[in-house]
């Protein structure tokens, strides 16, 4: 388990939602996901390229997401798959960013890719050296799900080290 | 919301008018609604870095609030470009991805500030407030009549 690199995305997560939310978040259910995953709502994968590589979810319920972006709106929005899309890429976006943004400061180099909605309903099995992390926050509004799974590109690094040499 | 007293312009007390620039119609709104907070107005709104510059051509807004991440033109580059066109836009680069080197990237080709989603409305009003400058005035209650 790195828990170095999947900490900042719990406290990126954290600092987003009870930011955005303006209410308080829990840290809920913190589980390895041995069994490969499993999306529970709508789901957005943001994927990282470079020093550090692998996948983030978001994911929520389609009745959560329409809650979160009504709040957002400061207004009763409709249920639209659109809204529900942007919203889940939105929220991915403001975790990833500001987690990305400490690792980057710690002297990680990535590339970030933009979020893709995820439609299977199971996704591959983790290996051993990218352990998946799943970690509910029960906010006010509902559970919203972070599925972390990250693993160092040794290469990359090892690069990095002869070059600073 | 909470409500701000209102920024307006100096030289002629109307509201501060803002192009919003991002990708995403949700941060879009959020945005609306934190200007409306500060009673401003929205010029016009972009979803990408080529409509930002033509938005801008069209409507002239006091401040432009400029995501970074966009499809065909991203908001660094697109910064640029109005700066180099308008050397007195006043453009705030409001992103997720706040890395050193990315604020400096944006500082260096013209932006006036930077700030980090998610916007906390104090924050992006204390911003406008420094980034208008001399030319925005925070109306007092006798002015705006309350």
């Amino acid at each position: 388990m790195k828990m170095e690199l999947i900490q900042p995305f719990i406290n990126a997560a954290d600092a987003v939602l009870s930011q955005g939310l303006q209410g308080s978040t829990k840290v809920g259910q913190l589980a390895m996901d041995e069994t490969g995953y499993r999306r529970k709502g709508v789901a957005g994968l943001v994927s990282l390229t470079g020093d550090i590589e692998g996948r983030i979810i978001v994911d929520l319920d389609s009745q959560t997401a329409v809650r979160v972006a009504s709040h957002y709106a400061g207004a009763e929005l409709p249920e639209s798959d659109t809204l529900i899309k942007e919203t889940i890429f939105e929220l991915a976006n403001q975790v990833v960013g500001n987690a990305v943004s400490a690792l980057n400061d710690q002297g990680f180099h990535f590339r970030v890719h933009p979020p893709i909605l995820v439609t299977a309903e199971e996704g591959d099995k983790t290996s051993e050296d990218t352990e998946a992390l799943m970690i509910c926050f029960e906010t006010t509004l509902g559970n919203v799900f972070l599925n972390v799974a990250l693993r160092y590109n040794k290469r990359r690094m090892s690069d990095h080290a002869v070059a600073g040499q | 919301m909470e409500q701000f007293a209102a920024v307006k312009r100096s030289k002629d007390g109307q509201p501060v008018r803002y192009l919003i620039v991002d990708d995403s119609v949700f941060a879009r709104k959020n945005l609306a609604r934190m200007i409306e907070s500060f009673g401003g107005q929205v010029a016009a709104e972009a979803g990408d870095g080529l409509t930002a510059i033509s938005e801008f051509d069209r409507t002239h807004p006091d401040i432009v609030l400029m995501d970074i991440t966009m499809p065909q033109m991203e908001g660094i580059e697109a910064a640029e470009k109005i700066v180099q066109a308008h050397p007195e836009a006043r453009v705030v680069m409001v992103s997720s991805v706040g890395y050193q080197e990315n604020i400096v990237a944006a500082l260096q080709r013209g932006a006036r500030h930077f700030v980090q989603k998610p916007v906390k409305p104090e924050v992006l009003y204390e911003v406008i407030k420094y980034v208008m400058g001399e030319d925005g005035a925070v109306a007092t209650a006798a002015s705006t009549g309350a």
